[in-house]
C-alpha cells in the first residue's frame, strides 16, 4: 500500500541521515539541524499553499514554539530535547486553533496581510514583555536527551541533529501520506474553485482551518528545534522578516515534493553561512535575486522538477463523444 | 408518495429586477424537466434557489418533505440536490482523473480520510466505471485548459452525478457545445443516468434537445411560469411562443 | 487639558508623516493591484538623497540656507525619475497578470535588493541632515515646546493630499487613473493606454514615497532598517484606511497617528503593536478598509 510505501522510505531516510551525521563535519551538522528546523515552518506554509493561502506570519507559531521551550527549560527544568520539541508543537496549538476560525474565512493579500499584522502584534507583546527577556530574550542551556546528558559539542550537536532529523523525516512522510489522500486533494481543488468544491458538499472553511492548525504545529516544532539549537531565543523569531524567510523558502521548494522543502532548506542556510561570513552585505540583495529568479523561471519551485505526472496536454479530439446509439 | 421537489410562492428581486414571481413548482421522482424561457427569464435563479445559491425573498423550498429553504450548498448537496454549471466548473490545475476523484471522495459514507490514500482500490473501481460512463478515458490524464467544451461539460456533469444524488440540475448542459455534438453530449449524459434514479431537471435554450430529452416543460416569463406540460403541448402554446420559442413562419 | 492637547497635536503631527508616506503605496495598490513591499525602501532611498544633497549644501554653504528645502524636494525627483520608469518597466512589468499575493513576493525581493543596494552605496553608517530641521525655529503651545518644521510637515501632507485630489478628481490624466483603478478592462477596452498609466501611476508612488524619506531626513537618523518600520506603518495605514483611496489613506493616517500618540502618552508599553490591533480590528470587521474601493477576498 502507498502509505506504507512512503513510511519506509522515511525510515530508510531516517536511517541513512543518521549515518550521514555522524560522519559529516560538526558545523555542516549544526547548519542542516537549523535548516530542519526552518524547514518545517516551510512545511506547514506548503500545507497553506496547497489550499492557496500564503501565510506572512508564521513567526507567532514559531515563537511560541520557542518560547515554550525556552521556558519549560528555565522554568521547569525540562531539559529533555525531544519532549521540549513536542511541548512547542503543542504550545503553538493554542494560538493555532484561536486564530484558525478568525483567519479561515480570509484569502489572498488579505489573509497575507491579517497574518503579519498578527505576528507583529506579538512581536511588540513579547519585545515589552521583560519577564521572558524583552527585545533581548534569553539564552538556553545545553539539552538532554532520554537521560543522556552530554557534555562534548559534537555529541550535542550530533544528538540533536537525530531528534530534528526524525521530527522532520516523521513530519514530512506524514504530510506525503495526508497530500495523497482524498482531504489532501480537497486542498488543491480548494485552491482552484471553491464554490464548485462547496457545491461537491464539502467545506472549504475546515480546509483552510486545518491547514491553519498543522501548519501552527510544525511550526511550533520548529521555533522549539531552533531554540535548542542555537541557543537562544528572542522576539525576532516573530519579526516579519523571520516570516519572510520561511515564505521564501515554501516559494523556493514549492508544493509538489516535500523533500525539496528540506532540500531547499538545506540549500539556503548553507548559502547563509558562506555569504554572511564573505559577503554580509550582500546577501540579502542575493536572496532577493534568487527569489526573483525563481518566481520568474521556475514560479512552481524546485520541486516541480521532480512532479510526475505531468498532465499532457488534450489531443485534437473529434467529437467528444461517439454516439452510444 | 411526497413529491421530490416542491417549491411554494418562491419571490425573488433583485432591486426592481423580479427574477421570481410566486414560483410554485411541484416534481414528482423521475420526471425529466425541461426549463425554458429567455435571458433573464428566471430559470437559473430558480435553479440558484433550489441548490442554495441564493436565498429568496419568500416562499419555501421542500426537498422530499423537508424544508430546504436557506440552506447553503453544501447542506442541500447532503440531501441530494446536485448540479452542474453553464460554464463548467471544474478544477483546473487538476486533470479530469483527480477532478472525479475529488467528487467521489466527498460525501462517502466512512467519511474522508486523513491518510487513507486516494486512490484505493474502491475509489479507482468507481473512478474507472465513472470515466467509462462518460466515455472520459481518453481524456483522464488531459490538462483542463486543453480539452475541448463538450469534454469539459462531461466532466462537469460527471462530477454533479456521484453519490446518487435525488435531484439532478443541469445549467444549460448543451450551451457552448458546437452544434453537431449537442445531441451525442446530451445522449452520453442521459445514457450515464440510465439506471440512476435521479430526477433530472435542465435548463435549455435549444428547443430540440427540449423537446427529445424533456417529458414536462416549464417556460418561464419575467419571473413567472408561463406554461406547464408536456413539450409538444407547452412548444405549441401561443404564449410561449410569443415570448419565448419564436412563432413558426 | 495639557495632555489632550499634546496627544492632539503629536496625533496630527504624526498623521501627516503617516499620509505622506501612506499615499503613495495606496496609489499604487489602486491602479496596479501591487501592494509594494518595497516602498520603504524607496522611502529610505529618498532619505539617503536627500541626506547627501543637505550634507554636500550646507557642508559647502553653498548659498541660502532655504535653498535646501528645495534641494530635498529635488532628491525627491530624483528618485523618482531614476526608479520608477526602471523599475516599472523593467521588472514589475514582468510578472503582471500574476496573482497578487506574487506580486508581493517581488516587491519583497526587491526590498531585499534595495536593502542591500543602499547599503552598498551609502554604507552602514548614519546620516544627519538636521539643518534644514532646525531652520524654522521653535514655537511654544499650550506651554509645550514644538519644532516648526513639524507643523510645516503637517502643511506638507496637506498640500500633497489637496494636490493629488485635485489632481485625481479635476484633470483629465486623473481622471484617466481613477477609471482604471475602477476598472482596468474596460478602460482598456475604452482605448486608455494602460501600460502608460501603470508607468505613471508606479513613478508617482516612488516619488511619494522619496518625498516622505527626503522631508524626514532632518528629523531622524538616517541608517539601515529605516525602511522596514515605514512599510509596517504604511501598510497598516493602507490597510486601515481601504487599498487604493487616498481619501481612505487620510482618513487612516489621522486613525493611526491618533491612537499612536495616545498611546504614547498613556501605554507606552502598547506603542509598538497599537497599530497592529487597530489594523486587525479594522480588518475583522471590514476587510475592504474604511473607504471601499476593493473587496475582500472571502468566501
Amino acid at each position: 500500500m502507498a502509505v506504507v510505501g512512503t513510511l519506509t522510505a522515511a525510515f530508510v531516510a531516517f536511517a541513512v541521515l543518521a549515518v550521514l551525521g555522524y560522519l559529516l563535519p560538526t558545523w555542516f551538522i549544526l547548519v542542516v539541524t537549523l535548516a530542519f528546523s526552518k524547514g518545517l515552518v516551510a512545511l506547514g506554509i506548503v500545507w497553506l499553499m496547497r489550499g492557496g493561502l500564503v501565510s506572512f506570519g508564521q513567526g507567532i507559531f514559531y515563537c511560541a514554539g520557542a518560547y515554550a521551550a525556552g521556558m519549560a527549560m528555565r522554568s521547569l527544568g525540562l531539559t529533555d530535547a525531544a519532549s521540549l520539541v513536542v511541548l512547542g508543537a503543542v504550545v503553538a496549538l493554542v494560538p493555532g486553533l484561536l486564530i484558525a476560525p478568525l483567519l479561515a474565512g480570509y484569502r489572498g493579500i488579505f489573509f497575507a496581510t491579517l497574518t503579519l499584522a498578527v505576528s507583529m502584534i506579538a512581536y511588540g507583546i513579547l519585545n515589552k514583555t521583560y519577564s521572558l527577556g524583552g527585545s533581548d530574550g534569553f539564552n538556553l542551556q545545553a539539552p538532554t536527551f532520554f537521560g543522556y546528558h552530554p557534555t562534548q559539542p559534537q555529541s550535542i550537536s550530533y544528538a540533536l541533529f537525530l531528534v530534528a532529523s526524525f521530527v522532520t523525516v516523521a513530519a514530512a512522510g506524514l504530510s506525503r501520506v495526508h497530500f495523497d489522500s482524498v482531504r489532501g486533494l480537497l486542498s488543491l481543488a480548494a485552491r482552484d474553485n471553491e464554490i464548485r468544491l462547496e457545491y461537491l458538499g464539502a467545506s472549504v472553511r475546515w480546509v483552510n482551518g486545518v491547514n491553519f492548525v498543522i501548519a501552527a504545529v510544525l511550526a511550533g516544532a520548529g521555533g522549539a528545534l531552533s531554540a535548542l539549537s542555537l541557543g537562544h531565543i528572542d522576539p525576532d523569531f516573530a519579526f516579519w522578516t523571520t516570516s519572510g524567510e520561511f515564505v521564501f523558502l515554501a516559494i523556493l521548494s514549492g508544493y509538489f515534493s516535500v523533500t525539496a522543502v528540506f532540500v531547499a532548506a538545506i540549500l539556503v542556510e548553507v548559502v547563509r553561512s558562506f555569504s554572511s561570513q564573505y559577503f554580509p552585505n550582500t546577501w540579502q540583495g542575493a536572496l532577493g535575486v534568487f527569489l526573483l529568479l525563481i518566481i520568474l523561471f521556475l514560479p512552481e519551485g524546485l520541486g516541480s522538477l521532480a512532479r510526475w505526472p505531468r498532465p499532457k496536454s488534450a489531443k485534437p479530439a473529434a467529437a467528444p463523444a461517439a454516439s452510444a446509439e | 408518495m411526497t413529491p421530490l421537489l416542491e417549491t411554494v410562492g418562491l419571490q425573488k428581486a433583485f432591486g426592481a429586477v423580479v427574477a421570481a414571481n410566486d414560483i410554485s413548482v411541484t416534481v414528482e421522482r423521475g420526471q425529466r424537466l425541461g426549463l425554458i424561457g429567455n435571458n433573464g427569464a428566471g430559470k437559473t435563479t430558480f435553479v440558484n434557489i433550489v441548490t442554495g445559491h441564493l436565498r429568496p425573498n419568500a416562499g419555501r423550498v421542500v426537498l422530499d418533505g423537508r424544508d430546504i429553504t436557506g440552506f447553503v450548498p453544501r447542506q442541500v448537496r447532503r440531501y441530494g440536490v446536485s448540479r452542474s454549471f453553464q460554464i463548467p466548473q471544474l478544477f483546473a490545475s487538476l486533470t479530469p482523473e483527480q477532478n472525479l476523484l475529488m467528487a467521489l471522495g466527498i460525501l462517502r459514507e466512512e467519511g474522508m480520510s486523513f491518510w487513507r490514500p486516494a486512490r484505493s482500490t474502491t475509489m479507482m473501481a468507481e473512478l474507472e466505471s465513472l470515466l467509462a460512463r462518460f466515455q472520459l478515458q481518453q481524456y483522464r490524464e488531459s490538462a483542463i485548459a486543453g480539452l475541448p467544451g463538450g469534454v469539459r461539460k462531461l466532466v462537469d456533469v460527471a462530477m454533479a452525478v456521484t453519490h446518487r444524488p435525488k435531484l439532478l440540475l443541469l445549467d444549460e448542459p448543451t450551451s457552448g457545445v458546437a452544434v453537431e455534438e449537442k445531441f451525442p453530449l446530451m445522449d452520453v449524459i442521459m445514457h450515464a443516468l440510465e439506471g440512476s434514479d435521479a430526477t433530472v431537471l435542465f435548463v435549455e435554450h435549444d428547443m430540440e434537445i427540449v423537446g427529445r430529452y424533456a417529458d414536462r416543460v416549464l417556460a418561464f416569463y419575467e419571473g413567472r411560469i408561463i406554461a406547464d406540460g408536456p413539450p409538444a403541448e407547452v412548444l405549441g402554446n401561443a404564449e410561449v411562443q410569443r415570448y419565448v420559442t419564436g412563432t413558426p413562419l | 487639558m495639557k495632555l489632550a492637547a499634546a496627544i492632539l497635536i503629536d496625533g496630527v503631527i504624526d498623521a501627516s508623516w503617516l499620509f505622506i508616506v501612506a499615499v503613495g503605496l495606496t496609489l499604487v495598490f489602486g491602479v496596479l493591484n501591487i501592494l509594494n513591499f518595497a516602498h520603504g525602501s524607496l522611502f529610505a532611498v529618498g532619505a539617503y538623497a536627500a541626506a547627501s544633497a543637505v550634507g554636500w549644501y550646507f557642508g559647502g554653504d553653498l548659498g541660502p540656507p532655504f535653498f535646501g528645502y528645495l534641494l530635498m524636494l529635488g532628491s525627491a525627483l530624483a528618485v523618482a525619475l531614476a526608479l520608477g520608469p526602471l523599475l516599472e518597466r523593467g521588472l514589475l512589468r514582468l510578472f503582471y497578470g500574476r496573482d497578487e499575493v506574487v506580486l508581493v513576493l517581488v516587491t519583497y525581493a526587491l526590498f531585499l535588493i534595495l536593502e542591500d543596494g543602499t547599503k552598498l552605496i551609502w554604507g552602514a553608517e548614519s546620516y544627519y541632515a538636521s539643518e534644514p530641521y532646525g531652520l524654522l525655529g521653535n514655537v511654544s503651545l499650550f506651554g509645550l515646546s514644538y519644532v516648526v518644521y513639524d507643523f510645516a510637515l503637517i502643511g506638507l501632507a496637506v498640500v500633497v493630499g489637496l494636490l493629488l485630489w485635485l489632481g485625481l478628481n479635476r484633470t483629465t490624466t486623473g481622471k484617466v487613473i481613477l477609471a482604471v483603478i475602477h476598472d482596468r478592462e474596460i478602460s482598456r477596452a475604452m482605448g486608455v493606454n494602460v501600460t502608460r498609466v501603470f508607468a505613471l501611476a508606479f513613478t508617482l508612488g516612488v516619488f511619494l514615497a522619496a518625498l516622505g524619506g527626503a522631508f524626514t531626513a532632518p528629523k531622524i537618523s538616517v541608517q539601515p532598517g529605516i525602511s522596514i518600520s515605514v512599510i509596517l506603518f504604511s501598510f497598516a495605514v493602507v490597510v486601515i484606511g481601504g487599498l487604493g483611496s487616498v481619501e481612505g489613506a487620510a482618513i487612516a493616517a489621522l486613525l493611526v497617528g491618533l491612537a499612536r500618540s495616545a498611546a504614547i502618552h498613556l501605554v507606552p508599553w502598547a506603542e509598538l503593536f497599537i497599530i497592529y490591533l487597530v489594523m486587525a480590528f479594522v480588518l475583522a470587521l471590514r476587510p475592504e478598509g474604511l473607504v471601499q474601493r476593493v473587496a475582500a477576498r472571502k468566501i
